[in-house]
């Protein structure tokens, strides 16, 4: 069973590793906020490395975009075979299970960057 | 003298020089194979690439003359003189025009003509207004309209990466377990669109090829129509192809399990696997 909070934790050590990735997206400076259910995290991306994970509730916090979704909406997102339609978050908007709101310019113009991101909490069996 | 590691591909590529939309244009097509005539339609901001698997295929060309032609605007073929004063819009009147001036220019009598995405929804088009020019109609994930679920802007300003940014949109369309080489081969022919190209075919997508209202008016006695929709698409999903199947008389849809929205290209092997059957179909009735 899928962990939100384990599962983002791992997710620095995870994601860092894919040098290409991190390194095309060196001039990426952005923060945003992860809506699991009631849970948030606050994910910070330091020239396109992912440096801090940290848990809210968070007081006065900042960042520039939120993506929301319920915990069940993440927790199929990430399974190893997502069903049709909790495969990626387009497909999750869409159906308005998920919502990304704020100053999304970092996200739409990295837009593959953050999809592989945010898949790469998936098992890398699957990937 | 045969060289094993080198490979030289059936298909042939040339340049059609004719007018469209009464404008001159270069078009470039390519071709494999012979027999029954079959038009292939690219999807939206891409080329005639995405049915190399198709046209590579002996089951297919031993039977059928494949046919595709990238779009004014795209692939190989150049955007019209004055292109940089202009904004690329398809229409639905254009984009069949331009399909039936092809047939005619390349003399191909009656073909099949099979589309994909916006291909797929050009067919209903024809299928409505120009079926007895057709032997039968093919729609790969057909759907009678899509509403844009992201602001359309983002895939054409200066300040995004026009390519990157199409072939982010679209990489969830592809099935989840198609295979990682055409997945990103597939990708490769969005990063290459030409600025705004892919926005301005989903014009026609998004708003002027509506055809919800007209499709029941669709006579499959005319012109027989096939439609096949992968399971991950939710551009055209599933239910907007059931939509149709329900609402016009004779025709045959398939839900592909497993493929998504580009099923020639994403996964070519497991698409033929669908449509061999229905090639088959098509040239036992003549």
């Amino acid at each position: 069973m899928i962990d939100v909070r384990e599962s983002l934790d791992r997710l620095p050590d995870r994601f860092n590793k894919r040098l290409r990735l991190v390194q095309h997206a060196k001039r990426l400076n952005t923060r945003f906020l992860l809506i699991s259910g009631d849970t948030s995290f606050r994910l910070t991306i330091a020239g396109g490395m992912v440096s801090a994970v940290e848990h809210g509730p968070f007081v006065m916090g900042q960042w520039d975009f939120v993506i929301q979704a319920d915990e069940d909406t993440w927790k199929k997102f990430w399974s190893p075979t997502p069903p049709p339609g909790f495969h990626d978050v387009l497909a999750l908007s869409k159906a308005k299970r998920m919502s990304i709101q704020g100053n999304i310019y970092p996200f739409m113009s990295n837009l593959l960057y953050f999809k592989e991101l945010l898949s790469s909490v998936r098992s890398q069996e699957s990937h | 003298m045969s060289n094993p590691t080198v490979e030289i591909e059936p298909i042939t590529g040339r340049y059609l020089r004719i007018n469209l939309n009464d404008k001159p244009h270069r078009v470039y097509f390519e071709e494999a194979g012979a027999g029954i005539p079959l038009l292939c339609l690219h999807t939206a901001g891409s080329d005639t690439r995405q049915y190399r698997g198709l046209m590579n295929d002996a089951r297919v060309t031993k039977h059928f003359r494949v046919i595709c032609f990238d779009l004014p605007w795209h692939g190989k073929s150049s955007p019209p003189a004055g292109w940089h004063e202009e904004t690329y819009r398809l229409s639905s009147q254009d984009y069949a025009g331009m399909i039936i001036a092809m047939t005619q220019a390349l003399g191909l009598d009656r073909p099949v003509v099979m589309g994909c995405s916006i291909g797929g929804r050009i067919v209903l088009h024809l299928a409505l207004h120009h079926a007895k020019r057709f032997r039968g109609l093919i729609g790969l994930q057909s759907g009678a309209h899509v509403d844009p679920y992201y602001d359309l802007d983002w895939l054409h300003r200066p300040d995004v990466h026009g390519g990157e940014v199409c072939a982010g949109i679209v990489s969830g369309l592809v099935g989840p377990s198609s295979p990682q080489e055409h997945r990103w081969e597939t990708l490769w022919h969005y990063m290459q669109s030409g600025p705004g190209v892919f926005k301005g075919d989903l014009h026609f997508y998004t708003a002027d090829g509506d055809i919800r209202k007209d499709v029941s008016r669709i006579n499959t006695q005319e012109c027989p129509l096939w439609l096949l929709t992968g399971e991950y698409d939710y551009s055209c999903t599933p239910d907007d192809t059931a939509f149709l199947g329900r609402s016009i008389p004779g025709s045959k849809w398939q839900i592909m399990e497993g493929m998504g929205h580009f099923p020639m290209s994403e996964d070519p092997e497991r698409f033929l696997k669908f449509l061999l059957p229905l090639l088959e179909e098509v040239r036992m009735a003549g």
